[in-house]
């Protein structure tokens, strides 16, 4: 298939590797932020293909696992109210919150509906006006201009039941937290959706300040051992810079239509990151103007308080100090079937990835 | 007056249709006796009298509650001989009578009940199995889905094969083979469920293997084990065949046979094809020098024309199924947990 098959050529991977193999010199750790790159990665099995000096570390890519119990337990209270209806993305249904889950919501009767899209969650709330539609917003600058998109079109059509409870998060600030953190990392896999909306001028800082290399990445193998190649290259020759592998995708400007909405839209807010506590400027709420949609300010709710995790090391995990097979938990309590920490529910995150592909690895 | 044509039926499912009463009766003769039309269901005794001469039996139940109940390539009724037959195929046995019994939703349309039974009929005959008993109950409107179906079905096992469904005769060296390309089942369903908003001509593989595996053995004595690849998708039975044995496998993902049209629901899904459902699709393990011999005979039905070996069975790494990716990289294959939900980016 066109854009499939040709980047998963194994005569042009090995290419890549026997060139990557020819440079790499120097002992390297790589971070990749963006769940698909975890996934896709270990999916292809690229960590048993790298020479041994290349390390690959799994960094707060996963809005999912970045996001906070307490997110997931007063998205579980709303889901109780008998006049609302949830919509969300699939991956959310499974994180556990501090006593339930919005998967054993559904179970007790909680109207809780998987959409693809923001504009599902508007129809479902034109055929249900006597209901409150509460659409779960979660996600980085991927998602959030479809969010944005949705609450215009709401306020076009003058939609009066539609709410947004918003945990969207944008990228560049965890990147760089990380670092003033001291984590030991020698260049990012920078996300290749995000960068899609956001070109590829928000890692500037990364490259010029923090003297780290950035290649913003495609999904597929030859994307990402191409990208691997060209951090090694940079690395090796000392001229840390952001470049583009993606450039089928990812245009240095990013996507200005969208990014336009998110201005009309959203507002910056501090916001807290599993791992990285609170980051300054590093999450989206809804603008005043826009209140009428924001189920934080509109609904009102009794959230239960939130239970400690018990044991999980997700947080530094996250940021690349720790890896899944670290965690005394990881395959013994905690496995997808039986998740304790949302980095083993989401199917984009690294302990889920690392059970899946590479467990005995 | 015996009503025996669904014709002078109402043309919905009522609660009477289920009470044991005049119109419980006027639906099996009209619909179930009619369309399953065999002389043992033709009796209506409390139970079928079923003669079988060899000394082992196959027995096995299934439950169907698929949605949407009409999908590309088949309908719940279908799936439910399919789904049946497959399982006792596999076992290595001949599937020879079959029950069904039917749990419908009142106001359920009596002409797509008479469509799930034609094909249910249909199904039948071209596998060559009876359906010599059944049941039908009628629950309140919203009780249950529209209409959910329990097949159960005996077959026929010759002792030298009694060993093919647990798999105890797989040795390091054989080979596997999987009857073609994997996915259409599962993604055929998404694609059908109105909310997705996905239009394509994708058809469920939903079918009886039956003869195609009578084939298989007939071209040699030495298949080890067979499952169908059914929830959980290839990967969930590759690495359940493996799961607390002595021996690992191995697979070659390049081998694996995956309709484009899957590839690329499954890419914007985020779903791995591996692990989305097939209702047509067998893995099977045969000794290595006969692998060739099944392959042919695989391929002479049309179910099986593109059957292929995917793998081996090695001693290294036991109790775990390993997959050479499509780039050479190596990863463990492992069990699907819960349900394959839609990615968020």
């Amino acid at each position: 298939m066109k854009y499939i098959d040709e980047y998963r050529n194994k005569d042009l991977a090995k290419r890549i590797l026997k060139e990557i193999k020819a440079i790499s010199v120097k002992n390297i750790s790589l971070m990749e932020v963006c769940g698909g790159h975890t996934t896709a990665i270990h999916k292809f099995g690229i960590p048993s293909l790298l020479p041994d000096t290349i390390k690959l570390l799994s960094g707060p890519g996963c809005p999912v696992c970045v996001s906070s119990k307490r997110f997931i337990d007063q998205s579980i209270a709303y889901s109780r109210l008998k006049d609302v209806i949830i919509t969300t993305y699939g991956d959310l249904i499974r994180v556990p919150g501090s006593t339930s889950s919005l998967r054993q919501e559904i179970g007790t009767g909680a109207d809780i509906r998987i959409v693809f899209s923001i504009l599902d969650a508007l129809t479902i709330a034109k055929d249900n006006p006597d209901k409150k539609v509460v659409f779960i917003g979660i996600g980085f600058e991927t998602t959030a201009p479809s969010s944005a998109a949705g609450i215009i079109n709401a306020a076009k059509e003058k939609i009066e039941n539609f709410y947004l409870y918003s945990s969207h998060k944008i990228m560049p600030p965890p990147m760089k937290a990380l670092i003033d953190e001291g984590v030991k990392i020698n260049g990012y896999i920078a996300p290749g959706h995000v960068s899609t909306i956001t070109g590829s001028g928000i890692y500037s800082d990364i490259s010029e300040k923090y003297g780290l290399s950035c290649v913003i990445s495609g999904f597929e193998p030859l994307d990402l051992l191409q990208s691997i190649y060209m951090l090694v290259k940079q690395i090796e020759d000392g001229t840390p810079k952001v470049e583009i592998q993606y450039s089928r995708a990812v245009k240095p400007q990013g996507n200005r239509k969208a990014l336009a909405m998110m201005d009309e839209v959203f507002d910056l807010r501090d916001d807290w990151w599993r791992g990285l506590g609170i980051l300054k400027d590093s999450g989206l709420t809804l603008k005043d103007k826009y209140s009428s949609f924001d189920a934080e300010k509109m609904i009102q709710v009794d959230v239960e308080e939130t239970a400690d995790d018990k044991g999980c090391i997700c947080g530094e995990i996250l940021k690349g100090l720790k890896s899944p097979k670290d965690c005394k938990l990881f395959d013994t309590v905690c496995t997808p079937t039986n998740p304790v920490g949302a980095c083993m529910v989401s199917h984009e995150g690294a302990c889920h990835a690392h059970y899946r592909y590479s467990r005995n690895g | 007056m015996l009503i025996t044509d669904i014709a002078e039926m109402d043309n919905r499912i009522l609660l009477g249709h289920g009470s044991g009463g005049q119109l419980s009766h006027d639906l099996i003769s009209g619909l179930f006796v009619k369309y399953f039309d065999n002389p043992i269901l033709k009796d209506q005794t409390d139970s079928a009298i079923l003669k079988i001469d060899k000394d082992l039996l196959a027995f096995t139940t299934d439950s169907f509650v698929v949605d949407p109940v009409f999908f590309p390539g088949g309908n719940i009724g279908t799936l439910a001989v399919a789904g049946t037959v497959n399982d006792l195929a596999v076992s290595g046995a001949t599937p020879l009578y079959l029950s069904s019994s039917f749990i419908i939703e009142e106001g359920f349309g009596m002409k797509e009940l008479e469509t799930i039974v034609r094909s249910m009929a249909e199904e039948a005959k071209r596998a060559g199995v009876m359906i010599v008993t059944g049941d039908t109950k009628v629950v309140d409107k919203g009780k249950c889905d529209k209409i959910f179906i329990n097949t159960s079905g005996i077959g026929e096992l010759l002792k030298r094969h009694k060993n093919i469904s647990s798999g105890k005769e797989i040795k390091t060296g054989d080979k596997i083979i999987v009857n073609g390309s994997i996915g259409d089942h599962g993604m055929a369903i998404l694609a059908a469920r109105e909310f997705l908003n996905l239009s394509s001509d994708l058809k469920s593989d939903c079918a009886c293997l039956n003869l195609m595996i009578r084939k298989a053995m007939g071209a040699s004595p030495n298949i080890k084990f067979m499952r169908d690849a059914t929830r959980g998708g290839l990967a969930t039975v590759l690495s359940e065949l493996t799961s607390d044995r002595e021996f690992g496998l191995h697979i070659d993902e390049s081998s694996i046979q995956i309709n484009e049209k899957v590839k690329g629901m499954c890419e914007i899904l985020g779903f791995d094809p591996l692990y989305v459902a097939n209702e047509g699709k067998i893995v099977m393990v045969v000794d290595k020098d006969d692998a060739e011999s099944v392959l042919d005979a695989l391929r002479a039905d049309e179910l099986g024309r593109e059957s292929t070996v995917i793998g081996e069975i090695v001693d290294d790494h036991p109790g775990k199924a390993w997959i050479n990716t499509i780039i050479g990289g190596n990863r463990i294959l492992d069990m699907l947990a819960g349900e394959q939900l839609p990615r968020i980016c």
